[in-house]
């Protein structure tokens, strides 16, 4: 077969000869994989109307042929299950005959795929398994917070456990790493919040009160969200994929053997390091934005750097800066328990890894902002 | 053989910075035969078969297929060259986010037409062929357990029908019943269909169930390519280690 080049092929060839004995299939050219695709609905045809066994197949004209080919040529001789018989097949071809029966020894034809489906029913049962799915995932988060609660209460209560090094080594990823694109990301915030009010403002004639609404927006919310989402893209779904793939690479596994406690070696120190940075991150994120508003002011309002900080002494209590502080740990912890939960989630195949390190950053991103709307409802309550 | 070789390797150089791996390898293929590749661990066994493939390039040397060297093939001649090849790597290389048949199918409809329905007979003949049960069509290779997954990547490495299997240790991890399965099924069809196969191995049973000629790669080149049981008398001394050892020995008796 190899010694011919695979360009130079004869289209194959079915004709049927009917005789006395039943009807004879003379196959003739070269029945190769890449040929057979227009043949399939002649030998369905044949199959259709001749039964197995009233068949004969002559192989003579056959030039080359491979599995495909022989697979194709045998099926009208099969009957169901049955083994294609010797008498069957005649001719001179070095092993078509032999091909044929081997191949048809060999398959075992594997029932359809269930049909998935598109009718109202199934609808309905997407959205029930989508609900359970979200409720045990939601559960199953706070099982996993109790957990690491528990064991990073322990680990508080007996220091010696703490793993000081990987805590300290993960603080400056998380955090030192991250301080420059989260300090430019608040710049360009607090610039964009001054210059929007600053426009608006002006036409009241009240553009002094950018200073309060630079201050007040970024201290309460801005400087604190944008670090924790940065913080849920960037080192959230770094912990996913990490631990992740060291759960595909059985690593885990292999801690627990040897007597390690993955939550005390992998969730504690990446919790606490959120827990710690969130808060530093936050202050810088929030003397950023502060810095931006103020330079737009100037530039736009007349505002200077005097004016504009000394009204914010005067003005903006210090009540919201400790709002927005008080929210960077909670934050924090929630990114790092998201983030390290899904890596533990991630079973066998890279498929996972992938889905998983998805899923981490949306449940982050969606549980900050939950927060973030819980805590200003709080606030709003306690006048705060 | 008067008959051209089907792959030559001439002079191959191979290096990964300083570090050389193959310093002028000589390797004859010849048409129709089950040639086993042998070496210790990290002697670049992988890096030849990889090479032979032109998935690395050589730093020095050539590959000829059919006396054409490959280095100055037309694309259009690679590709035509690349369907005549089905390759098994060491970890099966199954797609991870097709099921098994989905996976046999990822060369068949890439290049060639036909009905779908007889593309989904085929795949079931593939998984047949290599000897895999049908229930294992509709699961993902993470489902599937490491003798399946071999079996899986067999299964798409004959999807095209090739004229050159390349097997990169296809027993490895296989209980012993299992590769004696696998090893049968590799010299059928190699019967059968006449395949070219280059294996390499570490498992000794198979060498010897299976391989026509062995080679041994050893010093940064091929030492001997010769029948095992000629290897059994040479005079180098890994190769008297190697299948004169214990493990050597029990498979030579058997």
């Amino acid at each position: 077969m190899a010694a011919k080049g695979p360009d130079q092929r004869e289209q194959p060839r079915l004709a049927i000869r009917e005789t006395d004995g039943g009807a004879v299939l003379e196959a003739a050219g070269d029945w190769l994989i890449g040929t057979i695709g227009p043949l399939d609905r002649q030998v369905r045809a044949i199959s259709d109307n001749h039964a197995p066994e009233n068949l004969r197949l002559d192989t003579s004209g056959i030039g080359r042929i491979d599995t495909a080919g022989a697979y194709l040529l045998g099926r009208p001789l099969r009957k169901g299950d049955e083994a294609i018989l010797e008498a069957r097949i005649s001719g001179d071809h070095k092993f078509a005959a032999r091909l044929i029966r081997e191949v048809h020894a060999r398959i075992d034809h594997c029932p359809p795929e269930e049909s998935s489906g598109w009718g109202l029913k199934k609808m309905l049962v997407r959205i029930g398994a989508g609900t359970q799915h979200v409720l045990e995932e939601a559960w199953d988060t706070l099982g996993f917070f109790g957990h690491t609660l528990m064991t990073l209460v322990a680990c508080l209560i007996n220091p010696a456990r703490l793993r000081w090094t990987p805590t300290v080594h993960l603080m400056e990823t998380v955090g030192i790493n991250a301080l420059p694109i989260i300090a430019a990301l608040s710049f360009f915030i607090g610039a964009v919040v001054a210059f929007m009010g600053a426009s608006l403002l002006e036409t009241f004639g009240a553009s002094v009160f950018t200073v309060d609404l630079v201050g007040i927006s970024v201290l309460r919310e801005f400087g604190v969200l944008i670090t924790a989402i940065m913080l849920a893209g960037r080192s959230d779904s770094a912990f996913t994929a990490s631990i992740g793939s060291m759960k595909m690479q059985q690593e885990v596994d292999a801690m627990k053997v040897i007597g390690l406690d993955p939550f005390e070696v992998l969730v504690v120190p990446r919790v606490i390091a959120c827990v710690v940075m969130a808060p530093l991150l936050a202050l810088a994120a929030m003397l950023a934005g502060l810095f931006g508003g103020l330079l737009v002011s100037w530039a736009t309002l007349d505002i200077s750097p005097t004016y504009f900080l000394t009204r914010l002494q005067n003005v903006i209590d210090w009540s919201h800066f400790m709002v927005g502080m008080s929210k960077a740990p909670v934050f924090g912890l929630v990114i790092a328990v998201i983030g390290c939960r899904q890596g533990m989630m991630v079973g066998g195949d890279v498929e996972s890894l992938g889905q998983r390190t998805t899923a981490s950053v949306v449940q982050a991103i969606f549980m900050v902002i939950v927060i973030d709307a819980l805590f200003a409802l709080m606030y709003l309550e306690a006048d705060i | 053989m008067s008959e051209r070789a089907l792959i030559e390797v001439r002079g191959l150089v191979t290096r990964f910075g300083s570090h050389v791996v193959h310093d002028g390898v000589d390797l004859e293929v010849r048409r129709g035969e089950i040639l086993g590749i042998v070496g210790g661990s990290g002697s670049g066994k992988s890096v030849l078969l990889n090479t032979m493939l032109g998935l690395k390039h050589p730093d020095g040397g050539e590959i000829f297929y059919d006396g054409k060297a490959m280095s100055r093939m037309a694309a259009s001649e690679r590709a035509a060259l690349e369907r005549r090849w089905g390759v098994l790597f060491q970890g099966s290389a199954l797609f991870s986010s097709l099921t098994v048949r989905e996976n046999i199918l990822v060369p068949v409809r890439e290049h060639v037409s036909m009905p779908a329905r007889l593309m989904d007979e085929i795949a079931d003949l593939k998984l047949g062929l290599a000897g895999l049960g049908i229930e294992a069509a509709h699961k993902y290779p993470s489902e599937l357990s490491g003798g399946m997954k071999k079996r899986a990547g067999l299964a798409r490495a004959l999807a095209l029908d090739p004229d050159v299997l390349f097997l990169d240790e296809p027993t490895a991890g296989l209980d012993p019943i299992s590769a004696a399965a696998f090893d049968e099924l590799v010299s059928e069809l190699s019967q059968t269909l006449g395949l070219t196969v280059i294996l390499v191995t570490h498992d000794l049973d198979t060498l010897h169930a299976v391989c026509d000629r062995v080679a041994v790669i050893a010093e940064k080149r091929i030492i001997a390519t010769d029948t095992i049981s000629r290897l059994a008398n040479h005079t180098h001394p890994w190769i008297q280690e190697y299948f004169g050892g214990p493990r050597g020995r029990a498979a030579l008796r058997s």
